[in-house]
């Protein structure tokens, strides 16, 4: 196996040069959260970074704090071996933000102050609808926690050359510590900069990467993508949908499924709801949305360079490392091939620096969620719920700190043993639980007046379970041989692998149900208040003066 | 002032703007731009989803060398959402924005009564 990954940084001298760059985006991400904590003063500090930054600021972040490793690595390893349908997600995560940028994110904007809930308790019974906000924004945080650090571990130990379970746990520990430094003393503020500058880095090392192999192939996109469906061995098909997914009436049905949950997910992603809080008004959300979806869109098309340009570059046959890592090193692979190849100088930097982007875009990622996570179990289940009496902010900003060490130890306890899972699978289901859960009832407080707090409650915790409870019982869970993560027992009867298709309608169906069953109706009499000012932002939450 | 005081005269105010001319054309306008484009994106993005199952002879079809309908078609979903952010960002600019702006100041002055 360690032939296979001898072309990475596993040679000494680039290995030296891989951790010195390492070593340098922990630095300046540390420097970046020692000078944030100087100016964190008040509750709106810490959780929003004292609403202070602009649209366009606001837009990297979001577009940093989206752009997982997994979509970096993902997608374009997926493009590499499985051609056009590796592109499908990306389509879905791009139109996703239409969703984001037309229904949620200005109105989010002028009506909530921290958290998710903010904006459904405004016209909610506080306890009731707040606790289930909570416990939906911390599940599909952890998951897609855990989908990062699992990757963090894998994609080290692979840039780095070692195979040992040891390092790699190392590595999830590392990770994990970092991620907690920059959340209890960074806060908003930081973790904002942090992944303005891995959108930065991110987008700069895809561009230098793009140009290479396109120069590669004369900037004509016809050579580049006749030369990759040759190399392959499939011909024409690799440019034609059907490699991947939709084999049978289930695969397509299943695809539809996918498709539902990606473009109804982002909007209901908690780590991206609390961005907007971090700018001074719903105009500046509005130019955020716009930012990220140019950058995400950019971002994106790129990827299709990448993919296409490691399928045409590199070797992708059965046994290759591409192949292996499951397409997870062809962006790094494809860096070293493009600056010269395995050996020469240009190649060994071009693959460090792709690696420590790597590395950057894990960092910014974790931060972002172990911080919403804090934040949601702080300001919604502590101030409001458990605590006996309202706490004074320094309180409540206590909890979260120690709120984000005890998220961060339980992510790394549960990303260890979970070494094993698929990462694609962790980011569906967060994707799928979002749209399931969150996205019903962040609409329906919105534009239905009737919507009461037992509709918030039924649509959340029903759209939840159902998500998580069908994926135990799919394919993905037993029943599928060794693509399973149970192989030694069958207990699936629901056929496909992504729930969005069922759960999500679901989610919706729960709040009608609930509001119709609660009958309760004192929620009507602010849904006029809550109109006003999310519509027209008057009394919202202004930027901090310091 | 005590707190029940101050939550009163915000409901107040707050009724005020909601009973204005201007705020229901405000949202006449959101909407009317809103349901629409979402019903149209969510189509177009649907349809793509659908053809990659069940149309794929017209989506394998070639049109300029190895470019074929499915890689166009998929780019033109990249065309659509930039256009639509545009789009959404100059009609709220100049349709939503002076609104909201008079309907807070209202609220502003509501207050102070």
């Amino acid at each position: 196996m360690n032939v296979l990954l001898l072309p990475l940084a596993a040679e000494p001298g680039n290995r030296t040069l891989t951790i010195s760059l390492f070593t340098a985006v922990v630095a300046v991400t540390l420097y970046i959260t020692w000078w944030a904590s100087r100016q964190n003063k008040t509750a709106a500090d810490y959780y929003a970074g004292g609403r202070s930054f602009s649209g366009g600021q606001n837009g990297l972040a979001v577009a940093g704090d989206y752009m997982s490793a997994a979509s970096f690595l993902g997608i374009s390893g997926q493009i590499a071996l499985f051609g056009y349908d590796g592109f499908l997600y990306s389509i879905g995560f791009l139109v996703a933000w239409l969703v984001a940028l037309l229904l949620v994110a200005e109105l989010l904007r002028n009506s909530g102050r921290f958290t998710m809930a903010d904006q459904l308790a405004f016209r909610m019974k506080q306890k009731p609808v707040r606790t289930a906000a909570a416990t939906s924004t911390i599940v599909v945080s952890i998951f897609y926690l855990l989908a990062q650090m699992v990757g963090a571990g894998s994609l080290v130990g692979l840039l780095l050359g070692v195979k040992s379970e040891g390092v790699k746990a190392a590595v999830i520990v590392l990770v994990g510590a970092l991620m907690i430094v920059y959340v209890t003393i960074g806060g908003m503020k930081g973790t904002t900069w942090v992944q303005i500058v891995k959108a930065v880095l991110l987008m700069a090392g895809t561009v230098v990467i793009t140009f290479l192999v396109l120069l590669k192939f004369h900037f004509n996109i016809s050579d580049l993508l006749g030369s990759a469906a040759d190399k392959s061995g499939k011909g024409e098909a690799f440019l034609q949908p059907g490699l991947l997914y939709g084999k049978d009436l289930t695969g397509q049905i299943d695809f539809l499924s996918l498709g539902l949950a990606l473009v109804l997910g982002t909007a209901g992603l908690p780590h991206i709801l609390i961005r907007f809080y971090t700018v001074p008004d719903s105009r500046a959300a509005r130019r955020s949305v716009q930012w990220a979806i140019g950058l995400i869109g950019v971002f994106y098309l790129m990827t299709l360079a990448l993919g296409f340009g490691a399928a045409a570059l590199l070797d992708t046959t059965k046994g290759s490392a591409v192949e292996t890592s499951k397409g997870n090193v062809a962006s790094p692979l494809l860096a070293e091939a493009v600056g010269g190849g395995a050996g020469s100088t240009g190649g060994a930097i071009l693959l460090a620096l792709i690696a420590a982007v790597a590395f950057a875009t894990i960092l910014a990622v974790v931060a972002g969620l172990t911080l919403t996570s804090a934040s949601s179990f702080a300001h919604d289940l502590y101030a409001n719920v458990i605590a006996k009496q309202k706490p004074t902010e320094q309180q409540e900003l206590r909890v979260a700190r120690f709120a984000a060490i005890g998220i961060g130890a339980v992510a790394i306890g549960l990303a260890i043993p979970a070494q094993k899972l698929n990462i694609a699978f962790l980011v569906a289901l967060a994707f799928a639980v979002a749209a399931s859960a969150n996205l019903p009832a962040l609409l329906f407080n919105l534009f239905w007046k009737r919507f009461n707090t037992s509709g918030a409650v039924w649509s959340i915790y029903g759209g939840l379970i159902s998500a998580v409870v069908l994926v135990v019982f799919s394919p993905v869970v037993s029943g599928n041989g060794d693509k399973s993560m149970i192989t030694d027992a069958d207990f699936h009867w629901f056929p496909l692998s992504n729930p969005g298709i069922v759960s999500i309608p679901l989610g919706f169906l729960f709040g009608v149900l609930g509001t119709y069953l609660g009958r309760d109706r004192s929620s009507e009499t602010r849904y006029s208040e809550l109109s006003v000012r999310a519509l027209t932002g008057a009394g919202a939450e202004g930027a901090a003066k310091h | 002032m005590d707190e029940e005081m101050v939550r009163e005269r915000d409901a107040r105010a707050y009724e005020a703007v909601h009973d204005a001319a201007d705020f229901k054309e405000l949202k006449r306008r959101y909407k009317n731009f809103v349901v629409p484009w979402t019903i149209a994106f969510m189509a177009w993005y649907l349809a793509y989803v659908a053809c990659n199952n069940w149309a794929r002879g017209f989506m394998n079809h070639q049109v300029v060398g190895h470019v074929n309908v499915a890689l166009i078609f998929g780019l033109l979903q990249f065309v659509s959402t930039f256009s639509i952010a545009a789009l959404y960002g100059r009609f709220a600019n100049r349709k939503l924005d002076p609104l909201a702006h008079g309907l807070n100041a209202k609220y502003k002055r509501e207050r102070r009564r």
